[in-house]
């Protein structure tokens, strides 16, 4: 079992969300983060007074998988969200050691679904 | 992202710019105080004998009506905030600082613009028709005799009355643009547009009615803008949405994507201000304080108000399912424009039944405009354009003595001038400067891109799909 973590733009969720359904990914947990990597910021002002911005806005997704569905689901966030511009994100695979649905107490690979 | 900053850097050339348009229009001032003769009143004045004014009404008559009409100018100037914070809050946080930039601009270069040539394009007076009566102008600038000052003027209200009513409903022809284009038209390009049309087409076409020009000796009736307010900004509106093209992700293959306001409570707060606004402007239309006439006409103005409410969200409840809360704010604005043109002849049911049917028109143009993928965020085309046309016809039907036919060719003289000036204009910018923002500054916001701003520091406006 995999956790895979997606650091995407977040005008590309409509479109990663498209892809992962497509490849019958259906269960995520999506945030609202800020970050930044290579991307650099931007300025503002405000009242003759101006500020660096460089936490920019980001959206993560948290999927839980089974060995079988990695590949399709890295490929699929990739083709959602690959614009080949600097900024489009980044993806991290850890470990998952257990995975626990609460309704019913099962565990591991049927947890996940 | 270099280049948003480097927009900072011309600072000291803005500080120049604004010196120069400073000096500029001081001297325009002086100047305009120099000159000895009033020109521009709207209604010749008899000569006065021996310095006595030949008043029309009592003093006290006169002070009644000019004090009723400046709080008309009170209540239609107030609109501005209810134009600004409906478009802010129908848009996503990441414009707001550029919609309401401009909701701050508009009425501000209205009303200069209006001093300047507006007042005096749109009511030329008697002496001043240069083309038929087609087109005519009074001069540069206000200004007036001690005439002006009294009821020998007018017997509701003093020129300068006159003149900052009027040219507080000119401000509020352009606003209406500013909610079909937002969220991707340059703020410069729009600036540029809003004051050419504002400052010459407005008045110009104002004139053909309320300036008694060739439209008014036809016999049509508009009584405070369907069509010289409502439906001047709505062809430009829709001429605006068509020529910036809808915004980025709006239209998909066949479908059509909702890009949610982001503070209803705002859209709440701004409709009760224009409706609020709406009793000065229309009740400030009767041009003077007339007990009977502005207390009809408030009633007609009210229930066209909540009939819109009414007629919106019933259509809304079976079209959509569930009743959207931005339809019936958008049909009590749509019974408000309906009503406009005939609240002083048409009976009580008779606006009731204009602001039910407005209120079903504006929510199936809502859904139809977008089936036509012209994208229009706050409805601006629906509520301004549909329901002004609709409220222009309306008056021929149940206004006593208006003629459909005569009220049919006013609707199309103004579609035709409205429409090529403002394509005219449009694509005038267009070449200048272009429209559109560029993509990345579309997603990244204008806030950002056009102010180095936001309206929201502390918040994080986030998407949530």
């Amino acid at each position: 079992m995999k956790l895979i973590t997606a650091i995407i733009q977040p005008d590309k969720l409509p479109d990663v969300k498209a892809a992962l359904f497509a490849a019958e990914v259906y269960k995520m947990t999506v945030s609202n983060v800020i970050g930044c990597g290579q991307q650099m910021g931007y300025q503002e002002t405000y009242r003759g007074a101006v500020s660096e911005v460089n936490l920019l806005k980001k959206v993560r997704i948290d999927i839980a998988v089974n060995e079988g569905f990695v590949q399709p689901t890295i490929d699929a966030i990739i083709k959602g969200a690959r614009t080949g511009k600097i900024g489009d994100g980044k993806i991290f695979i850890t470990d998952l050691v257990e995975c626990i649905r609460i309704r019913t107490g099962e565990k591991g690979g049927p947890a996940i679904g | 992202m270099k280049a948003l900053g480097s927009r900072y850097s011309g600072g000291w050339r803005g500080v120049l710019l604004a010196v120069a348009v400073a000096a500029g229009s001081a001297m325009a001032v002086r100047a305009q105080e120099a000159a000895a003769e009033p020109a521009g009143l709207a209604v010749a004045a008899e000569p006065a004998a021996a310095g006595e004014e030949a008043a029309t009404v009592s003093a006290e008559l006169f002070a009644v009506n000019n004090t009723w009409m400046m709080v008309a100018t009170f209540l239609v100037f107030i609109m501005h905030l209810g134009f600004a914070t409906v478009e802010s809050g129908l848009n996503r946080a990441k414009n707001a600082v550029n919609i309401l930039f401009k909701n701050t601009m508009i009425p501000a270069i209205g009303l200069l613009t209006y001093a300047l040539i507006g007042f005096n394009l749109m009511y030329p007076g008697e002496e001043h028709w240069i083309l038929g009566r087609f087109l005519g102008f009074g001069g540069f600038g206000v200004r007036t005799g001690p005439e002006g000052l009294t009821s020998a003027y007018n017997a509701g209200y003093t020129y300068w009355t006159d003149f900052l009513f009027q040219g507080m409903f000119a401000a509020t022809a352009a606003t209406i643009v500013s909610g079909a284009v937002c969220e991707r038209i340059k703020l410069k390009s729009f600036l540029l547009f809003s004051t050419l049309y504002v400052a010459l087409i407005y008045p110009w076409v104002g004139s053909w009615k309320w300036g008694l020009g060739w439209l008014d000796a036809k016999g049509f009736h508009d009584f405070a803008g369907s069509t010289l307010v409502h439906s001047v900004g709505g062809w430009a509106a829709l001429v605006g949405a068509v020529m910036v093209g809808p915004r980025l992700g709006k239209y998909t293959n066949g479908g059509v994507r909702p890009i949610m306001g982001h503070n209803l409570p705002m859209v709440v707060i701004g409709v009760f201000l224009l409706w609020l606004g709406w009793f000065g402007f229309n009740g400030g239309s009767v041009l003077s304080a007339d007990p009977g006439k502005v207390s009809f006409v408030l009633v007609t103005t009210s229930l066209a108000a909540s009939a819109g409410a009414l007629g919106a969200m019933l259509t809304s409840w079976m079209v959509q399912k569930k009743p959207d809360l931005t339809m019936v704010l958008n049909g009590i604005l749509a019974g408000l424009v309906g009503i406009t043109a005939g609240a002083d002849v048409v009976s009580v049911p008779a606006s009731v039944g204009i602001g039910l049917i407005a209120g079903v028109l504006v929510v199936l143009s809502v859904l139809g405009i977008d089936r036509l993928r012209v994208d229009d965020p706050v409805g601006a085309v629906s509520v301004h354009l549909v329901c002004g046309v609709w409220g222009t016809l309306a008056v021929g039907i149940w206004g006593e003595g208006k003629s459909f036919a005569v009220q049919l060719l006013g609707v199309g003289a103004y579609a035709l001038a409205c429409v090529l000036s403002a394509a005219v204009l449009f694509g005038l910018v267009k070449l200048l400067m272009g429209l559109r923002v560029s993509k990345e500054e579309e997603v990244l916001g204008l806030d950002v891109g056009e102010h180095g701003m936001e309206a929201y520091p502390d918040f994080q406006g986030f998407l949530t799909k």
